[in-house]
């Protein structure tokens, strides 16, 4: 390949943006292939050499127990709500926090449930909202209910589990990509007679549209992979049976690693189709940068 | 929906006022503005200038004073009902709007019918010359389009006044002349008014019909572009509007004359205010030339070429700095003599301010 009159190999390669620096890549490539496309790998190839039967014989076996391929439904009903809601509330909360100048205050408080974890998360609402909880003794107290309702063990407690551990993550997202939007151009909509709610939807959310499909997938992947606020806060056998219980039935229950790989990559392959679709979506509006002037 | 109709006679600043907590940005501003009138608002950077065309805007409401237009108090409206046209500095344009959605947003706002809508986002096409650019986005255009779709959108609603916060300063310098001659042009065509915000003293004497120069905050003269070119009020004016050679000096009155020493020299000079005793002799470097039988000699420090003569700074034996100009070659460390004639020495009593 090398002829004279053309430039050296190390030139040409740092044409192309590879030199010395691109080496610092490495460990985090080599981090990436030992923690996440091996396991992901083997777990594929696993899941493909089930105990008995074909290799697809896990697949054929999830869709055809309803008692397995219902997690996926049961899991999209909690992960899509809580994911929605997030994103709903986060908006407007994110809109009103971008003019407080004590922000970090604020951003502070709400990242702590975050670094809580969610099982911490977990129990604490376990006692909080619990039939002797301070929610229903509040409630009975005031007359408001004459009995307590029952908040956990079932459906709302892993809901309300997911919106409060889910908030702040979401939140955070939604007021960097608010942030992100020139405060001349609501001014701009301002002085051409546009009251609030026309700029909101004029020019706020549409420059807003990309970022909040990229908060809604990663919001919606953390959602639909609960497991702890699911086994502690709902039903497990029951309404908030979620995929992630199934997979760990069948590899510590069942010590069956193939099944349990199989579920796992039923329920990869469907925040995948959900990711996919909204960022598909995503290309449909404005991708530009998002301020008026010249950058 | 626009509140404010289009006809007005005067739009009246009262002593209008706005503190930043401890700290007043604009301190009792007063200004009249006759329809059609193009104003500017000039000063340094800081001199509240923005912040004056933000509280007309609405967009910072004042601490103190009263707007009114005509008999209208407007104040106390928001800007979406001041229906005021507005050109921001860095444009603001909607960056997932083409120019033609950008122009046509205030007459969306208004709910104005399609078609009326669509002939008159053409005829502000036209009027800025971006027919061909319609269905760009404004990603797509260069800085000096921008800025024409900028101030399309601004008067495509026919605003009673048009408010621009230094639309020309992200604009390279040929650009900026070119886009100076549309805004004067395109104010003239729709008689609206103009308050126009800058910093740069060229781009006021050659757009506006008054001049209103700020400095902290406060007024310091309103005048038309010959009578601030010509005389300052304020010697602080002075040295904004191109008087560089600030001279502490000693004014004496001889007869009807005031005479003011100049590096030993004596020189008549003409007084803005009565003045005697310690003073300030502001005169411009185009008006100190070196002449052979000049008054003050000095010695050249620098100079430079600017094509059709030479401009420097010379330095007297008792060390004042005189800026200059020549017609032939001056080069450093050579002597020469400079003279200015007294209707272009202005006298500035030193206590006054």
């Amino acid at each position: 390949m090398s002829s004279a009159g053309m430039p050296s190999l190390r030139l040409r390669l740092r044409n192309r943006g590879l030199d010395g620096v691109t080496l610092l890549v490495l460990p985090c490539v080599l981090f990436v292939v030992a923690l996440f496309v091996y396991p992901f790998l083997y777990g594929l190839v696993l899941s493909f050499q089930p105990k008995d039967g074909g290799p697809l014989a896990n697949y054929r076996a999830f869709f055809a127990d309803p008692y397995l391929y219902d997690t996926i439904g049961k899991t999209l009903l909690i992960a899509v709500p809580a994911t929605l809601l997030n994103v709903v509330l986060s908006v407007p909360v994110a809109m009103r926090v971008r003019l407080m100048r004590h922000q970090k205050i604020l951003t502070t408080i709400l990242v702590i449930p975050i670094t809580l974890g969610t099982v911490l998360v977990a129990e604490g609402l376990l006692t909080y909202l619990g039939p002797r909880g301070w929610v229903n003794r509040f409630l009975v107290d005031f007359g408001l209910i004459s009995a307590p309702i029952r908040l956990v063990h079932n459906y709302w407690g892993v809901m309300l589990s997911l919106v409060i551990s889910g908030f702040p993550f979401t939140f955070l997202l939604t007021l960097s990509y608010v942030s992100g939007i020139d405060p001349a151009l609501e001014n701009a909509g301002r002085m051409l007679g546009a009251r609030a709610t026309a700029r909101f939807y004029r020019i706020i959310l549409p420059l807003l549209a990309p970022g909040l499909a990229i908060t809604l997938a990663l919001s919606f992947v953390q959602a639909f992979s609960v497991f702890p606020s699911a086994v502690l806060l709902g039903a497990p056998a029951g309404p908030t049976r979620v995929i992630s219980i199934a997979a760990y039935q069948a590899a510590f229950e069942q010590y069956d690693y193939s099944l349990a790989s199989a579920i796992a990559m039923i329920m990869a392959l469907v925040q995948i189709v959900i990711v996919v679709g909204l960022l598909a979506a995503r290309g449909l509006v404005f991708r530009g940068p998002a301020s008026g002037g010249k950058g | 929906m626009t509140l404010v109709s289009h006809a007005f006679r005067s739009l009246r600043l009262e002593g209008i006022t706005r503190e930043f907590g401890a700290m007043r940005a604009l301190s009792d501003v007063s200004l009249t503005v006759q329809r059609g009138e193009f104003i500017a608002l000039l000063g340094p950077s800081g001199c509240g200038k923005s912040t004056a065309l933000n509280c007309l805007a609405g967009l910072l409401p004042l601490t103190g004073g009263a707007i009114w237009l005509d008999e209208k108090r407007i104040d106390e409206l928001d800007p979406e009902d001041r229906g005021f046209g507005m050109v921001f500095q860095n444009y603001a344009l909607f960056p997932h709007m083409s120019v033609r959605k950008n122009i046509g947003f205030g007459l969306v706002s208004q709910r104005r019918p399609k078609d009326e809508i669509a002939r008159r986002v053409n005829e502000a096409l036209a009027l800025v010359r971006l027919q061909d650019q319609a269905d760009k986005l404004p990603g797509q255009l260069s800085g000096g389009q921008q800025q024409r779709v900028a101030i399309a959108r601004a008067i495509v609603v026919e605003p009673p006044l048009v408010l621009m916060d230094e639309p020309l300063s992200n604009l390279d310098a040929k650009l900026r002349l070119e886009m100076r001659g549309e805004i004067r042009r395109i104010h003239n065509l729709l008689g609206c008014s103009t308050i126009y915000v800058t910093h740069d003293q060229d781009e006021a004497l050659s757009l506006a019909d008054r001049i209103v120069v700020l400095r902290d905050g406060r007024v310091r003269q309103i005048g038309t572009p010959e009578e601030l070119y010509a005389r300052p009020a304020h010697a602080d004016v002075a040295e904004f509007m191109g008087y560089r050679n600030q001279i502490t000096t000693q004014a004496e009155a001889v007869g009807d004359q005031v005479m003011v020493t100049i590096a030993g020299a004596r020189l008549p000079a003409s007084p803005i205010h009565p003045v005697s005793g310690p003073a300030v002799a502001a005169i411009r470097p185009e008006d100190v030339a070196a002449v052979a039988d000049g008054p003050i000699m000095a010695t050249v420090e620098a100079a430079e070429y600017r094509g059709r003569d030479f401009y420097g700074l010379a330095r007297t034996a008792d060390g004042v700095g005189l800026y200059f100009h020549a017609d032939s070659r001056v080069s450093a460390g050579q002597d020469i003599r400079l003279a200015a004639p007294a209707d272009r020495i202005l006298v500035y009593g030193r206590d006054a301010g």
